[in-house]
């Protein structure tokens, strides 16, 4: 063996080497590299008790309540299975708004309200002309509503 | 038709290199000029307000092509540097070397840009998600290379720790890119990849690839800049540079 092929057989295997362990490193920090946790993880436990973390999902249209002390916020975030209520004193960001992204930093208080000390607006990836949205909404509608009306369909043809 | 073939291992040496690279600047710096030009018009001036974040995502013209050429130019510095320890060429160690400012840069463009963008439409400037970390770990990956081999006076021995470091560092650019997608992270996806079609309005698409390229030829001319004065420091007891600085006075 030259010692020009030593050298990279050398390379090679230390990278191979490197990134088996940067995997296995990876992998069991896994649940530490999450930023937040979804309601569903919540509620099956997966989140930290008494100690301060984030969860994420979509603020539940029409949940966002003002408290009467006019500055505490309530709302809730749904993963479309579970939901939590969250608490929260402060001032939001822009694009925190009904149906979108957020997150959530907190402790869970014992009645089972989330108290948020932060709250982050998470958006998506697509950029889109407001027309181009509007039309798509328009369609999501649309669709949904001839869904509707093909269930009630099939319902009165059933016997 | 043989002789017309261009013998490439011929620009291998550095002597060979520094003329050609002289050449070349020039074009590439047009390149970037007129990328850019096109670029900042599509963006600015063309593409649509967007639906959720109005104005002001406007800095993705910015934000995008620097982090990608902040991971780009890290695999081509790796590269280049893991040839040079491999071979022992020396001028890949020293295309390595003139590499790492300029991704050192895009590094820090893309955290700083990030962050004037995070501030309006998260709320917040920062984040220790696995985004913005492994990015700031790219930061420093570059600004230790740089400093490793400042630290090390034999142009040679500083090339090869230079290009371990580069090396190991190569695991980081998979971690970025994907981290979005392995872990829960508040910034979101990725709105162009292979795999899927773009997310994005054409135009707004276009604008953000223009800039993209203008970056990337703006990276080669400054890198090709960087590598002629390497390449006259290190190669100065020779008598072609003795003979390329007395041709200038």
């Amino acid at each position: 063996m030259k010692t020009r092929h030593k050298r990279i057989a050398l390379i090679v295997g230390g990278l191979v080497i490197l990134g088996v362990v940067v995997a296995l490193v990876l992998n069991a920090f896994q649940s530490n590299l999450v930023f937040f946790f979804s309601p569903t993880q919540v509620a099956a436990g997966e989140a930290p008790r008494g100690k301060s973390f984030r969860v994420g999902g979509l603020v539940k249209a029409g949940s966002i309540v003002r408290e009467s002390d006019g500055v505490t916020l309530r709302f809730v975030m749904t993963d479309m299975e579970k939901e939590m209520t969250v608490a929260y004193k402060g001032i939001l960001p822009d694009l925190f708004r009904e149906g979108k992204g957020a997150v959530a930093q907190g402790k869970l208080a014992d009645d089972g309200i989330f108290v948020a000390s932060e709250v982050l607006a998470k958006h998506d990836e697509n950029y889109m002309p407001p027309e181009a949205a509007k039309a798509l909404g328009d369609a999501s509608d649309r669709a949904a509503a001839t869904q509707a009306a093909e269930q009630a369909a099939a319902k009165t043809l059933k016997p | 038709m043989s002789n017309r073939v261009i013998n490439w291992f011929k620009f291998a040496s550095p002597q060979a290199f520094y003329p050609l690279a002289g050449k070349m600047i020039p074009w590439f710096w047009a390149l970037a000029a007129v990328f850019g030009l096109a670029g900042l018009y599509l963006g600015f001036l063309v593409a649509p307000t967007d639906a959720q974040q109005g104005e002001g995502y406007r800095i993705i013209f910015l934000h995008v092509p620097a982090s990608w050429l902040s991971m780009f130019i890290y695999l081509v510095m790796a590269f280049w540097a893991g040839l040079g320890l491999a071979f022992n060429f020396r001028l890949s160690a020293m295309m390595a070397t003139a590499l790492a400012p300029t991704g050192a840069l895009f590094a820090f463009l893309s955290l700083w840009t990030g962050a004037l963008w995070g501030k309006p439409m998260w709320g917040t400037w920062w984040v220790w998600d696995a985004r913005l970390t492994s990015e700031l770990i790219l930061l420093f990956l570059y600004v230790g290379f740089i400093a490793l081999q400042s630290a090390i006076d034999d142009a040679r021995r500083a090339d090869r720790a230079g290009a371990i470091l580069a090396l190991v560092g190569v695991v980081n650019v998979p971690i970025i890119y994907f981290s979005v997608k392995w872990w829960n992270t508040l910034h979101q996806g990725s709105s162009v990849s292979l795999t899927k079609s773009p997310s994005m309005a054409t135009t707004m698409l276009w604008g953000m690839l223009l800039c993209a390229l203008a970056c990337w030829m703006y990276a080669i001319a400054v890198a090709l800049m960087r590598v002629r004065t390497i390449i006259l420091e290190r190669e100065r007891h020779t008598d072609w540079v003795r003979a390329e600085l007395i041709g200038k006075e």
